[in-house]
């Protein structure tokens, strides 16, 4: 019965494996301190496929496991045809989630995030790619139409454009709305006022 | 090699072309009709947009955001633990299963795994939510189609379920029932007589509803070869759930990707082959007789022990990222979550079920009837609260 | 005059003739038609309060549900106050609308809803006239309804109700058809006499059944129940109930020609439909279930089994007495419960008396007939609500459908059928 605080593998989820690129993600060190851990490196994912992807992208693609979880780090020019690749070469048929995430420190600020799922080979990647503010991505709604909606609400929060996107314009807010609420220099209670003022008829939107 | 590329990707688009000069009434028999954001039958604030070929649906366009919270937001403004009990109001139909998800999720990240007798009542509970949901959602359903009584049924046989969550953690909506690295109530005395009973309770119910609806004919002329939907479809979509089940994928994530506790349970993915509303209606059903059974499972053999793993009192998972999704009654919910080392998640991005199988609607509405519009919305089993977050 | 009228009441009292058009001098009759008019407008209105109270309250236990309970001991003066409230309403008439028409509309929807009850035949001589096409002229008033609600629907002057009102209006016309192919078939089988002539009077097909010694639902068995299942499904069509109706629906995107009626106008458009839901039951149990004859007429006959028969009248109002009396001992015991307490027990009380005053025989022979019809209409608003109770909706393509290509070709056959057994049986 394991009651160790923290599981010497690092696989919370023994029944997730992947058909390709289990072996690198086993058992990476666990210092078995109570006190805060160093934590769980990235490892390298190794596979058929990574390989196969390295050979055509070389140094654009960066493949990774983190706690059991494969990822790769794209670059921003090659991310569009890879994408493609890995649908139609790869099986990955079911985009599950399209995200961003901002980081105002950097110099490349956006990182957008492609969860893919293959239901042939049950498993489950990452593919993120880093851009600048400004910088646009293509769209993979010709790829996995599911992306429609979800390309359109980080376009809301963000502000990242997706070139051709059929209909690109926001979801979640109103249509009029400027600013980007998930960015990081958007507050927390920070309102678009003059929509509000025009629109709700009331001064503040607090 | 898929056969992806053999289909228009124009196929997938919202058919509503706004922008065409104003024709009146008469002149064509093109009408854009709005629906919503109140309506008795959008099960929320969700305002459809409808061009009508006098009775046919040519084309329609969902209008969402009027339950926009900023949950995102908020998250990265909390700590891990404060942030808990938002989720639940997301899907607020069937919150526990948002609160496993997120609980899982960051265990993950912290490296941490609820010891079993967590994941034992985290099954029941989540089972339980899943009944509960698919109970509301059948009330629902058959209310919009014009049959009102199941509702009452549903309804009241519901109650038994949030009788059982209000004795385990106090609540009945938004239960907050679990929290990171385990669940923080232990099941209380005479949960596992409740849930029996319950079981035993519920078991004629549900062939109740099935008397009064399946073999209805007025039920099935209004459900079959409605709102149909290929799985090829599905998938491109990424739609899931009884919705690609029911159009003949087997998959379910307590399967294939199994978390908490269910891969020690024997229960089957039922499915259908045509994926239309009447199938899904069988697929919802056949789930609940499921979920009953993996109740019956489960709470025969709770194993002993802690119910919460150790969890640092401030938690402070170490730098990375982890994607996380459960199967939700209404399909997969997923939490992907970026951590930059400090107390309070960096980025918690939600993905939510209902949001993407909502994008199905223009699909499977096309060519229909107008009254159709309605039971296909229901039949998608959407929660506003998940669609807008 | 009136010395002659005293002796033409006298006479018509005393002379056991039928209705009242058939009395032997004008005044009289007048006199007469006047009374019945007036005894069957309020017993309608009764009905339809009653009809109120029950839908609610049986729709609510089908539901699992108590219904109103506040209103009165267990609801009872819901009606009444929903009534009171409807006229106390503001009246909003669309600043567009039509206002003639649409004052009319509801108007029109009312009366044919209330004339058609001048030929319904409660007993053989209780009819306010007996008029010898009876049948024609109840289907002929009840498709002129069909003529008030387009008329709210056009001078609602908005979209929806126009489209809701031609939607209701195509479904009444359809089932109308159906409707009376099986009436004919029905008026068929009252010719299977002597004379081999038949009768479109209500109180002459009810004669008919009762010299034939059979319910024309049972007659040449499939025959007459067919008949009377298609007039019984296209009835509920007729009066736009569940499950066919789409048209009045909430939940769908036509919102049905009353949507721009409120308060008194609304309830007369409510109370026309109840109305006419009796008003098309009457016809099925005129037509199929024996009008006002009791059961077994000819099985258990004989003067015991008619004083058995001639009993239940009085011992149906005693019972619903007793349960007013049993409900009253189950009202709560708190104080503010008293004058509702009070009010069931009086209420039991009257019906009790009411009971005990039809065992007394000139009552008890006067009351049988009426009561025997008003029971078997009474079986049919029951059925009424336990479709709405139970049955999901028809959308308005499979609506049709079923009125056009399912109940259309079985009533001509079953016509075609009845009258080829007819003339060899």
């Amino acid at each position: 019965m394991p009651d160790e605080p923290k599981s010497p593998s690092p696989t919370p989820d023994p029944k997730q494996t992947p058909a390709a690129g289990s072996a690198a993600a086993s058992t990476p060190e666990k210092h078995s301190a109570p006190a805060k851990p160093a934590g769980p490196a990235a490892l390298p994912w190794d596979s058929p496929m990574v390989s196969r992807l390295k050979q055509r992208y070389g140094s654009g693609v960066e493949a990774s496991s983190y706690l059991g979880q494969n990822y790769m780090v794209v670059d921003s020019s090659v991310v569009a045809e890879l994408l493609r690749v890995l649908r139609d070469e790869e099986r990955f048929d079911y985009c599950v989630d399209v995200t961003a995430a901002h980081y105002l420190e950097r110099e490349k600020q956006f990182d957008v995030v492609w969860i893919l799922y293959s239901f042939a080979l049950n498993e489950r990647i990452r593919v993120k790619t880093m851009i600048a503010d400004g910088e646009s991505v293509d769209s993979v709604v010709s790829i996995w139409p599911a992306a429609n909606w979800l390309e359109r609400e980080v376009y809301d929060m963000f502000g990242i454009r997706f070139e051709g996107h059929p209909d690109l314009k926001r979801i979640l807010l109103p249509d009029g709305w400027k600013g980007y609420p998930l960015r990081k220099d958007y507050g927390i209670i920070q309102q678009d006022q003059e929509w509000v003022q025009i629109n709700l008829g009331i001064e503040s939107g607090q | 090699m898929t056969d992806q590329t053999t289909t228009d990707p124009r196929r997938y688009l919202s058919h509503l072309e706004l922008g065409e000069p104003d024709k009146t009434f008469l002149d064509t028999n093109e009408l854009v009709i709005n629906m919503g954001p109140q309506h008795p039958a959008t099960h929320g604030v969700l305002r459809v947009i409808l061009k009508l070929d006098g009775e046919k649906v040519l084309g329609t366009e969902c209008v969402i955001g009027y339950l926009h919270r900023g949950v995102e937001k908020i998250a990265e403004h909390r700590t891990y633990t404060m942030f808990n009990p938002y989720v639940d109001r997301m899907d607020y139909v069937a919150a526990v299963s948002n609160g496993l998800g997120y609980c899982e999720a960051v265990e993950k990240l912290l490296n941490v795994q609820a010891p079993p007798r967590a994941n034992y009542i985290r099954v029941i509970l989540a089972e339980l939510n899943r009944l509960a949901s698919h109970m509301l959602w059948l009330g629902t359903h058959a209310l919009d189609i014009g049959a009102i009584t199941p509702l009452f049924y549903t309804f009241r046989d519901r109650e038994e379920v949030l009788k059982i969550f209000e004795k385990y953690c106090g609540a009945r909506l938004t239960t907050h029932a679990f929290r990171i690295g385990g669940c923080l109530y232990e099941t209380y005395d005479g949960f596992e007589d409740d849930v029996k009973k319950f079981h035993k309770f519920v078991t004629p119910k549900i062939d109740e509803y099935e008397e009064l609806l399946t073999t209805n004919r007025i039920w099935v002329e209004r459900t079959k070869g409605v709102g149909s939907i290929s799985a090829k479809d599905c998938i491109a979509l990424g739609v899931t759930g009884p919705v690609l089940r029911a159009s003949g994928v087997k998959w379910d994530l307590r399967k294939a990707q199994p978390y908490a506790a269910y891969s020690e349970f024997d229960f089957e993915i039922p499915t259908c082959e045509n994926g239309d509303t009447y199938d899904r209606y069988l697929v919802r059903m056949q789930e609940m007789r499921q979920s009953l059974r993996i109740i019956e499972q489960a709470v025969g053999k709770i194993p002993d022990g802690p119910i919460m793993a150790k969890v640092p009192k401030v938690m402070k998972p170490p730098v990375g990222e982890i994607y996380h999704s459960i199967e939700a009654p209404k399909g997969e919910l997923g939490y992907f979550i970026v951590s930059d080392g400090s107390t309070q998640p960096y980025r918690v991005r939600v993905r939510p079920p209902s949001f993407v199988n909502l994008q199905a609607l223009d699909l499977m509405v096309r060519g229909q009837l107008v009254a159709d519009v309605i039971a296909v919305i229901g039949t998608l089993d959407i929660v506003l609260g998940e669609v807008d977050r | 005059m009136l010395a002659s009228m005293f002796d033409g009441i006298k006479a018509y009292l005393f002379s056991g003739k039928s209705t009242p058009g058939q009395a032997d001098s004008i005044p009289a009759s007048l006199f007469w038609a006047l009374v019945y008019i007036l005894l069957i407008f309020l017993g309608l209105s009764i009905a339809v309060i009653a009809m109120n109270w029950l839908e609610r309250k049986i729709l609510a236990h089908m539901q699992v549900r108590l219904g109103p309970m506040r209103v009165g001991p267990h609801g009872l003066l819901q009606p009444i106050a929903d009534a009171l409230k409807l006229l106390i309403k503001e009246d909003i008439t669309p600043a567009a609308a039509d206002k003639w028409v649409f004052w009319l509309a509801p108007l029109m929807v009312v009366i044919t809803a209330f004339t058609v009850f001048i030929v319904v035949p409660f007993g053989p001589a209780h009819a306010v006239t007996d008029m010898n096409i009876g049948i024609l002229f109840m289907l002929g008033v009840s498709s002129l309804s069909v003529l008030g609600i387009v008329m709210a629907g056009w001078a609602s002057n908005s979209h929806y109700p126009l489209m809701g009102a031609l939607r209701s209006s195509a479904q009444m016309v359809s089932y109308e058809i159906a409707m009376g192919l099986a009436v004919v078939s029905a008026v068929l089988m009252t010719s299977l006499n002597d004379k081999g002539t038949g009768t479109l009077s209500m109180i002459g097909i009810v004669q008919a059944q009762a010299a034939q010694h059979v319910w024309f639902v049972f007659k040449f068995f499939p025959l007459g129940l067919i008949a009377f299942f298609i007039f019984a499904v296209a009835m509920v069509a007729e009066t736009n109930r569940a499950p066919f109706d789409l048209p009045e629906a909430e939940s769908e995107l036509t919102a049905g020609f009353h949507t721009e009626y409120s308060g008194f106008r609304w309830s007369l458009f409510f109370l026309a439909e109840y109305s006419a839901m009796i008003a098309v039951s009457s016809i099925a149990v005129t037509l199929w279930l024996g009008g006002w004859l009791r059961p077994f007429t000819d099985w258990l006959s004989g003067d015991t089994w008619d004083m058995v028969f001639a009993l239940i009248p009085g011992l149906s109002l005693l019972f619903l007495a007793g349960m007013c009396f049993y409900s009253t001992t189950r009202m709560p015991k708190h104080p503010s419960f008293r004058i509702q307490t009070a009010g069931l027990a009086g209420f039991g009380v009257v019906l009790a008396a009411a009971g005990v005053l039809l065992f007394v025989p000139p009552v008890r022979a006067w009351v049988q007939d009426i009561f025997w019809f008003s029971a078997k209409v009474a079986v049919f608003m029951y059925l009424y609500i336990w479709y709405r109770g139970t049955f999901p909706r028809y959308r308005f393509d499979q609506l049709m459908k079923v009125g056009w290509k399912i109940l259309l070709p079985i009533g001509i056959g079953v016509l075609v059928l009845t009258a080829i057994a007819g003339v060899f049986f």
